[in-house]
């Protein structure tokens, strides 16, 4: 299994963003910052009708070693924050682009998503940042 | 590249995450700390712990020594094998390392001192151990260490090991060591399990390693050795306590012995004083009520006694919630609530005894 997905988008801030073809898109964190956080134990998220602002912070994620913010990859509004990740933060760890999806989100201009990452210039990042 | 333990191979092998600690290339675990942990609270593991120093120290004096070097006294060493728990203070009465000591025979005491402090322990040591003749101080690096730990941490070591040492092994009391063979077992531990921790030739490390994981002893990483030790209450060198703190404001007064009143040791007169004059500061327990992880170094505000600072904060697996040690002033008692700025928000924790579990079992 790859561990960037080709279809998803992602920030500089390792989050990834799928487009969902309603005009909402969907985040979470990558399988890297998973990883390099170790096990969750704790997710906050925005509730849904939040507005965030692109690059902001607008949650956290807290495993047993350390906590990190979550940052919004575009301006938009909450339509929908991932309510089973506060009983089960280890669903982060276990399924980060699938089951562990953090929120979903109304992206408030569209323009906005073209200036993600592709899955390649997100692998070169992360290859980047282990050296 | 660290320094690496005779198992760094095995490690990797088993799909260790490896990180730095204390200039060790350590596994801090293997896929999960969190499930790690729990394996060790309801069944066994083993951790290696080769990093840790062992030292031999041997001559004629070896007693005086100690009795000149610890806080603690080893005069309550009075049957062979038998191991103690001290502090090493510096003559302000800072604690330079915590350490066991075991009493092996009238000419040999064996030490296991902490990884990180290597250095400065061992100039210590051989510069107090000039002031008794005869004395040789020797770093046992040819040595490893594995400690197995859980409930079924002693049926697996007899099964993976061999049956014969069911009877040695078997008939230790807790905090103590036998040789047996090339092998030196002790029940001694850093989790609140029981089990063995098991120092043996570095050769035979690898090999030892296999024969207790095809016996069904999970590894396990520094990671979780982190959070169970914290469940049990045990003190975390440079975290909960180093040079700038005396183990009377470490939670570590039990293992100061001040009597007899005429036994000399390095630092003394400054636990005196600060016996006499009452401790300022003392570690407790504390509890976070709702949601979050409590962190190193947080600031613990406790209503109308002052200010104090968490010294080991993580999340017990165990317990599901947040749990520290925190360093906080004497006027604080235990069942208070205290304040903590959690990442710039005030979070309430309840202050308690520690230590948080033992056996598997919550103590709060």
């Amino acid at each position: 299994m790859s561990t960037v997905p080709k279809d998803l988008k992602y920030t500089k801030s390792h989050e990834w963003v799928k487009l969902n073809g309603d005009g909402s898109v969907t985040v979470g964190i990558t399988h890297h910052a998973q990883d390099l956080m170790g096990d969750m134990v704790f997710v906050d998220l925005p509730q849904a009708g939040t507005k965030i602002t692109s690059g902001k912070e607008c949650g956290v994620v807290e495993s047993v070693k350390a906590a990190s913010d979550v940052y919004a990859p575009v301006s938009g509004e909450i339509v929908e924050a991932n309510a089973a990740l506060a009983d089960s933060p280890e669903t982060v760890n276990k399924d980060c682009y699938g089951a562990g999806w953090m929120f979903r989100l109304k992206p408030a201009n569209k323009t906005e998503l073209d200036g993600l990452l592709d899955a390649k210039a997100y692998e070169a990042l992360v290859a980047s940042e282990k050296h | 590249m660290g320094n690496r333990t005779p198992l760094y191979d095995n490690h990797l092998k088993m799909g260790a995450k490896i990180v730095d600690f204390g200039g060790w290339d350590m596994p801090l675990h293997y896929g999960s700390q969190i499930e790690e942990h729990h394996k060790v609270r309801k069944d066994c593991g083993m951790f290696d712990v080769s990093h840790m120093n062992v030292v031999d120290v041997k001559g004629a004096k070896v007693r005086d020594f100690f009795r000149l070097l610890l806080a603690n006294n080893v005069d309550k060493l009075k049957t062979k094998g038998k191991a103690l728990y001290s502090c090493m203070l510096t003559a302000k009465g800072g604690v330079i390392d915590d350490l066991i000591v075991y009493y092996m025979d009238d000419q040999w005491f064996r030490v296991v001192m902490n990884a990180a402090t290597r250095d400065k322990d061992m100039a210590w040591v051989n510069s107090a151990a000039k002031e008794f003749g005869g004395l040789t101080v020797t770093p046992r690096n040819d040595l490893a260490m594995i400690a197995v730990q859980g409930p079924n941490a002693k049926e697996k070591v007899y099964q993976a090991l061999g049956e014969a040492l069911r009877a040695p092994a078997g008939a230790l009391k807790p905090f103590h060591a036998a040789t047996v063979g090339e092998l030196f077992i002790a029940t001694t531990g850093y989790t609140g399990e029981d089990g063995f921790e098991i120092i043996l030739p570095a050769k035979a490390a690898p090999f030892t390693w296999q024969m207790l994981h095809e016996a069904g002893v999970p590894p396990i990483g520094l990671g979780a050795r982190d959070t169970l030790r914290l469940e049990a209450g045990m003190n975390l060198y440079g975290s909960d306590m180093d040079e700038t703190t005396t183990p009377l404001e470490s939670g570590l007064a039990w293992t100061v012995a001040l009597e007899p009143s005429d036994r000399k040791f390095i630092g003394r007169e400054v636990l005196d004083r600060q016996k006499a004059q009452g401790v300022p500061r003392q570690l407790v327990g504390l509890v976070l009520e709702g949601k979050g992880v409590l962190r190193n170094h947080q600031k613990v505000i406790c209503n109308g006694a002052g200010e104090g600072e968490i010294t080991s904060g993580s999340f017990s697996p165990t317990l599901n919630q947040a749990i520290a040690l925190a360093r906080v002033p004497a006027a604080v008692k235990i069942g208070d609530r205290a304040t903590v700025d959690l990442r710039g928000k005030p979070a309430t924790v309840r202050v308690v005894k520690y230590p948080f579990v033992r056996h598997g079992k919550s103590c709060l």
